[in-house]
């Protein structure tokens, strides 16, 4: 597709779309679709043909706007609506429910299945990477290009040299959403810098010799953004992919997902075919002469496979263990070619930052946290989903304004972030801002975004076993620290939940937690310790509770 | 890792024959060249046979038997030139990848944090008690295997577990016993 397809696809899109009165949008997430959202969607369609208006009303199945708590979702959205009004949203949405919502679109909504958008979980979010999702259908590029898809990549290859691309990139102040908030730009301006070495051990039909991978082994449990995105706007990953290969000289990417995901799995190949039919993957993308080529590589479960040198290896069909860096990826990744490893939500800011400008990316979120971060908000909270808020929200308004407060009067307890590898964060920072240094400083990280709500009956001693039960499992073998170091942990955790150990294991647990931090190869390791030494920070009374006191025995 | 727990180890690799990918079937299997081996090759050959492809590969095999066995493993290790040893070991690092065959239907729970917190342990604890199953474990006919998962990345739905491949979510333990006792029973 050339640049003048493209104006001419998005024209005839947008022209087809105004044809219409109103559109019914179904969301088809996993969660709704568990919940028979397809029914839902094929019951409306044949309703609203039923009824002579299939020229116009639009049903299309979309991805998640975010609110899974509520789902199936059905939004019906009319034309003439005012910018500022929002759309009729239906929660709860049974197959048998399509003719009610039908019959009601044009005059007065449904109300019995009428959800409130007025309510803070709709109002007080920023979407950039979730802009698309829920608004258009993920299998079909012609969606994407109606919503203004591709015109950032158009803008890149026509415009802008590699080095302004990376430079605005490295302007936008955008950071690693994987978790550890690395400069995207500086990582970008690495990787372009590399030069691939003589020998490699590149397959000979690969002619590529730097890559891009987008990292998408989500494996933090209670995390599903990266999900959401892929189902819902894999498009976007796709260009955000291409314009980072433009930008480093990369030739071939490799999108790693993890294959608990089977829907992400499937649009993305889908949305991958799509793309190199109408010419915007392959040879010479939109007829500029740069070629780039993406290819789907699935995980096989292993949590450890989300650490960058580990996911190469898996990527090479090996077993995904880690090694020790230097050398960074970014001078000798993949086939010990230069490589370029970002997150999926990262890959999916790329598009809007080149569109939009480094200037308005940076004008949202705090002095070093730019734009916004996507969470999964999930646990002991009134409203479980997918949200997007700007960088520097409090803790407070996300779990009680969005995340409408804990259910049945329930006491917050705690909030954790960034799973196996993060910390939970008690109430008396619920007012601090939500963005990578204070989450460090108190203990905790960004992580990747799961955000998990625990209400005063959480045990948490027994949420740091949990966990670390999660690493041992997780721990790939290859270093002693965390081999040996995550199962004493592990069962010294053990022992004191059964109310067995005495000061001196939880002096052991302490000291433990020091070492394996220090000594482990990668990530997976290093932080294996931080659930324990954040609940020993903020909770140390239920840990000592549960000890053997001196003059009891030992039992 | 733990050691694999088959019921027989499998042989040192045998020394790699000539190149005849299209063509190799597996010793013990002769018969059943079939649909599902077809596949396998299929995917294979899309990769080119190169040893990058061995993931890829197990997940058609295991998608397409079940599981993976001896054999299988070692065709694969012979079309695509690796050492057995490699292929057995991909196969067992994955937690995806299992060498024992599963039970008819399957319950997978999940042991992610969300559902752990809304009861999931508890419910592994309900289903051992009143089905006799442990994670890991299948019904003494072969019936019904109960699996876990760390998260499905269906969290809002939490507690959640996939029921031969049909996520279902908010679980009541007693339902959900009632239902796998069925599929357990059920000898169809």
């Amino acid at each position: 597709m050339t640049p003048e397809e493209l104006d001419r696809t998005q024209e005839r899109e947008l022209a087809d779309d105004a044809k219409y009165e109103h559109q019914v949008h179904v969301c088809v997430g996993t969660a709704c679709v568990a919940l028979g959202s397809a029914t839902v969607a094929k019951n409306l369609e044949a309703e609203i043909k039923a009824s002579g208006r299939d020229g116009k009303v639009k049903v299309r199945c979309v991805g998640c706007p975010g609110l899974c708590a509520l789902g199936p979702l059905v939004e019906v959205e009319a034309k003439d609506k005012p910018e500022d009004e929002p759309a009729t949203l239906y929660q709860y949405v049974k197959p048998e429910d399509a003719r009610e919502i039908a019959e009601s679109i044009g005059g007065a909504p449904a109300s019995r299945l009428q959800a409130d958008t007025r309510q803070p979980f709709f109002t007080r979010q920023t979407k950039i990477v979730l802009e698309n999702c829920g608004r258009i259908d993920p299998e079909r590029i012609e969606d994407y290009i109606a919503a203004g898809g591709y015109r950032a990549l158009e803008k890149a290859l026509f415009e802008m040299q590699p080095q302004e691309v990376i430079d605005e990139i490295s302007k936008s102040g955008l950071r690693g959403r994987g978790g550890a908030g690395f400069p995207t730009g500086l990582k970008w301006a690495t990787v372009a810098k590399s030069n691939s070495p003589a020998v490699t051990r590149v397959p000979d039909d690969i002619l590529a010799r730097k890559f891009v991978i987008c990292n998408g082994d989500e494996g933090d449990p209670g995390a599903f953004m990266d999900r959401s995105t892929m189902e819902g706007d894999p498009f976007r990953i796709i260009e955000g992919m291409v314009v980072a290969g433009y930008a480093v000289g990369a030739g071939k990417g490799y999108v790693y997902v993890r294959a608990e995901y089977p829907l992400a799995v499937k649009r993305l190949r889908s949305a991958i075919r799509q793309a190199q039919r109408s010419g915007m993957l392959g040879a010479t993308i939109m007829g500029s002469g740069f070629n780039f080529d993406i290819d789907v590589r699935l995980g096989a479960g292993a949590f450890v496979c989300g650490e960058e040198t580990s996911l190469i290896a898996s990527i090479e069909g090996g077993r995904g263990t880690p090694r020790p860096r230097p050398p960074f990826p970014a001078e000798s990744g993949l086939w010990g070619c230069p490589t370029l490893i970002n997150n999926v939500e990262t890959l999916a800011n790329i598009a809007p930052i080149i569109s939009r400008g480094a200037a308005w990316f940076a004008g949202i979120g705090t002095e070093k946290s730019k734009g916004t971060k996507v969470f999964a908000l999930t646990g002991q909270v009134n409203n479980t989903g997918l949200i997007e808020v700007p960088m520097g929200i409090s803790l407070r308004e996300i779990v009680f304004d969005i995340g409408g407060g804990l259910p049945e009067g329930r006491n917050f307890k705690a909030v954790q972030t960034g799973g196996p590898s993060g910390g939970c964060i008690p109430a008396q920072y619920l007012d601090m801002k939500v963005d990578y240094e204070s989450l460090a400083q108190v203990g905790s990280i960004m992580g990747s975004g799961g955000m998990i709500v625990m209400d005063d009956q959480t045990d948490m001693v027994e949420i740091a076993r949990f966990f670390m039960e999660f690493c041992m499992e997780e721990s790939c073998g290859k270093c002693v620290p965390c081999r040996v170091g995550t199962a004493q942990m592990h069962g010294l955790l053990t022992r004191i939940s059964e109310g067995k150990a005495t000061q001196a294991h939880l002096d052991t647990l302490t000291e433990l937690c020091d070492m394996v931090r220090r000594t482990s190869l990668c990530g997976l390791g290093q932080s294996a310790p931080n659930p324990v030494l954040s609940t020993l920070r903020y909770f140390k009374s239920e840990y000592e509770d549960k000890l053997v006191k001196d003059g009891q025995n030992e039992r | 890792m733990t050691a694999p727990a088959g019921p027989t180890r499998p042989a040192p690799a045998p020394p790699a024959g000539p190149p005849r990918p299209s063509t190799a079937a597996p010793a013990a299997a002769s018969a059943a060249v079939d649909k599902r081996l077809k596949l396998v090759e299929a995917t294979m050959r899309r990769h080119g046979f190169r040893g990058n492809a061995l993931i890829e590969t197990l997940h058609t095999a295991q998608e397409a038997y079940g599981f993976l066995d001896d054999d299988l493993l070692r065709l694969v290790a012979r079309t695509l030139k690796l050492p057995l040893s490699k292929v057995y070991g991909v196969a067992t690092f994955y937690n995806l990848f299992t060498l024992k065959p599963a039970g008819k239907h399957a319950c997978v729970v999940c042991l992610g944090t969300a559902c752990y917190i809304k009861g999931s342990g508890r419910l592994m604890d309900t289903l051992h008690k009143e089905l006799g199953l442990k994670a890991g474990g299948t019904t003494a006919n072969g019936h019904l295997s109960l699996l876990t998962a760390r998260c499905f990345g269906s969290c809002a739905m939490a507690p959640a577990a996939v029921i031969d491949g049909e996520i279902s979510g908010k679980i009541v333990p007693d339902a959900l016993v009632a239902r796998l006792r069925k599929l357990a029973e059920d000898a169809s």
